[in-house]
């Protein structure tokens, strides 16, 4: 079994219009950098794949990775728990001005939907957001005397991850907080497409420190020395990267 | 009229903090709690992203990005660190492991109930994981000035911004006061001794109930 593919055109390319996609990462760790910019040049060059849902925590930050991937026009709807950064302002004024949806979900109700979605569980009780605004139209049920809000599961068509180490099967394992909420989304989307630092065989990798089995992964691209959107947005670079 | 710095009133929120106790610090100002633990008693810090007993800032270009805090601010590694995907963390939260939440505030109201993440429909709504701390940690502590910039009282009677979520906090560590919410009202535990009964009550917007004993809020230099 090998899940590798020769480069990032060929692991982005089953991407198409209207798809669901997640997005690893908590805000620059473990956000997949090249993943996404290898979507933009695809848009760039063929005006497809556009009007994109997209998960992930944050909603960008400068004008590289997720922030240039709205800025590029592809993202029709947000799913977040925080629209905020540093330099947040390709999502606001895309926001204020309505061109982009926002679906604004607390973080751990985040997690827990993209959980449930990738273990076949379509919708459970959380007391996160009972009696606010968050809540409004959702289900609430009593359990123990305390009132929790019923969430539903949350699926995509294809998931962009970053990982440390991968083996060809799949097997990742993760570098420090860049794990967030990497592992999840490779659970949850139909396709998982995984840039890795770091590929080797099956067998390199100690099965007692594997996070995500490769069962979660279908492809797998090597980046051996990923940017780190902190130190991109220092630079103040903007996507295209200068040479 | 007198009143604690930021830095004074993290220091005396850490005071409470039992040692060995987990515990999360919200982004911003409630992170300054962490610098004021007392020595020997020192608590394990929680980040909602990923991480449990992690240590100070780096120096500045010694940063690792991978090691960040839930306000994405660099953070270092120690002996005993853990790292953990998203839902193990808010498994940690609400799952009721963590001891102790302290978290900023634009209202708290006497009942408990919490707004701390939205100031009203303008503008682009956050709210991260705060609807998720409010439940779940043993206790729930508010720092905060007593006021706001423009003199209203954030202490209120019901809270008119959005909640962040219901009954949830237990202790209030104002500027100018600690406060307890019991049964459904505000009770002054310990007050600044250059202020009134009177001068408080009068920049709170519920009652306070004044037990037999109110301590003197003591605060070093900071």
């Amino acid at each position: 079994m090998d899940k590798t593919v020769a480069d990032l055109a060929t692991a982005v390319a089953g991407i198409e219009d209207g798809m669901t996609v997640m997005i690893g990462g908590f805000g620059g760790a473990g956000s997949p950098i090249e993943l996404i910019h290898a979507l933009i040049d695809r848009f760039r060059a063929t005006g497809h794949p556009k009007a994109l849902t997209v998960v992930n925590n944050n909603a960008g930050n400068g004008h590289v990775g997720l922030a240039a991937l709205i800025e590029a026009g592809m993202v029709r709807k947000l799913i977040c728990s925080f629209p905020r950064s540093a330099d947040p302002v390709v999502f606001t004024e895309l926001y204020l001005a309505g061109r982009i949806e926002l679906e604004l979900v607390p973080q751990g109700t985040l997690a827990e939907r993209i959980r449930a979605g990738g273990a076949g569980i379509p919708a459970f009780y959380t007391p996160t957001s009972f009696g606010t605004d968050l809540a409004k139209g959702k289900p609430v049920e009593e359990f123990e005397g305390r009132s929790y809000v019923r969430e539903r599961w949350l699926k995509a068509d294809v998931a962009l991850v970053k990982a440390e180490t991968a083996d060809r099967h799949g097997n990742l394992t993760y570098r420090a907080a860049a794990r967030n909420f990497n592992p999840l989304m490779c659970m949850a989307a139909a396709q998982t497409v995984v840039q890795a630092s770091h590929i080797v065989a099956p067998g390199a990798i100690d099965p007692e420190v594997i996070v995500t089995p490769g069962i979660f992964v279908q492809k797998i691209v090597q980046v051996s020395h990923p940017h780190q959107e902190e130190d991109l947005n220092r630079a103040n670079a903007t996507y295209p990267l200068e040479a | 009229m007198e009143k604690l710095s930021n830095n004074q009133i993290a220091w005396r929120a850490a005071q409470d903090i039992v040692a060995g106790s987990y515990v999360n610090l919200g982004i911003g100002f409630p992170e300054k709690v962490a610098q004021y633990q007392p020595k020997g008693h020192e608590a394990i810090f929680h980040t909602e992203n990923g991480i449990l007993n992690f240590g100070e800032s780096p120096k500045p270009g010694e940063e690792d990005w991978d090691v960040i805090n839930a306000g994405k601010k660099a953070v270092t590694i120690r002996p005993g660190t853990a790292f953990f995907h998203h839902a193990d963390s808010f498994a940690m939260v609400r799952g009721g492991h963590l001891d102790v939440a302290i978290l900023g505030a634009y209202e708290v109201a006497e009942n408990g109930d919490l707004a701390n993440w939205s100031t009203g429909p303008r503008g682009v709504p956050a709210v991260g994981g705060a609807m998720d701390l409010v439940h779940g940690a043993k206790r729930v502590a508010v720092i905060t000035d007593h006021v706001t910039k423009d003199g209203k009282p954030k202490l209120v009677k019901a809270c008119t911004l959005p909640l962040t979520g219901v009954g949830c906090v237990t202790r209030i560590y104002t500027s100018l006061a600690v406060i307890d919410i019991e049964g459904g009202r505000f009770v002054l535990r310990e007050k600044l001794p250059s202020i009134s009964v009177e001068d408080l009550q009068a920049v709170t917007g519920a009652e306070l109930v004044i037990p037999e004993t109110v301590a003197d809020l003591i605060v070093p230099e900071l």
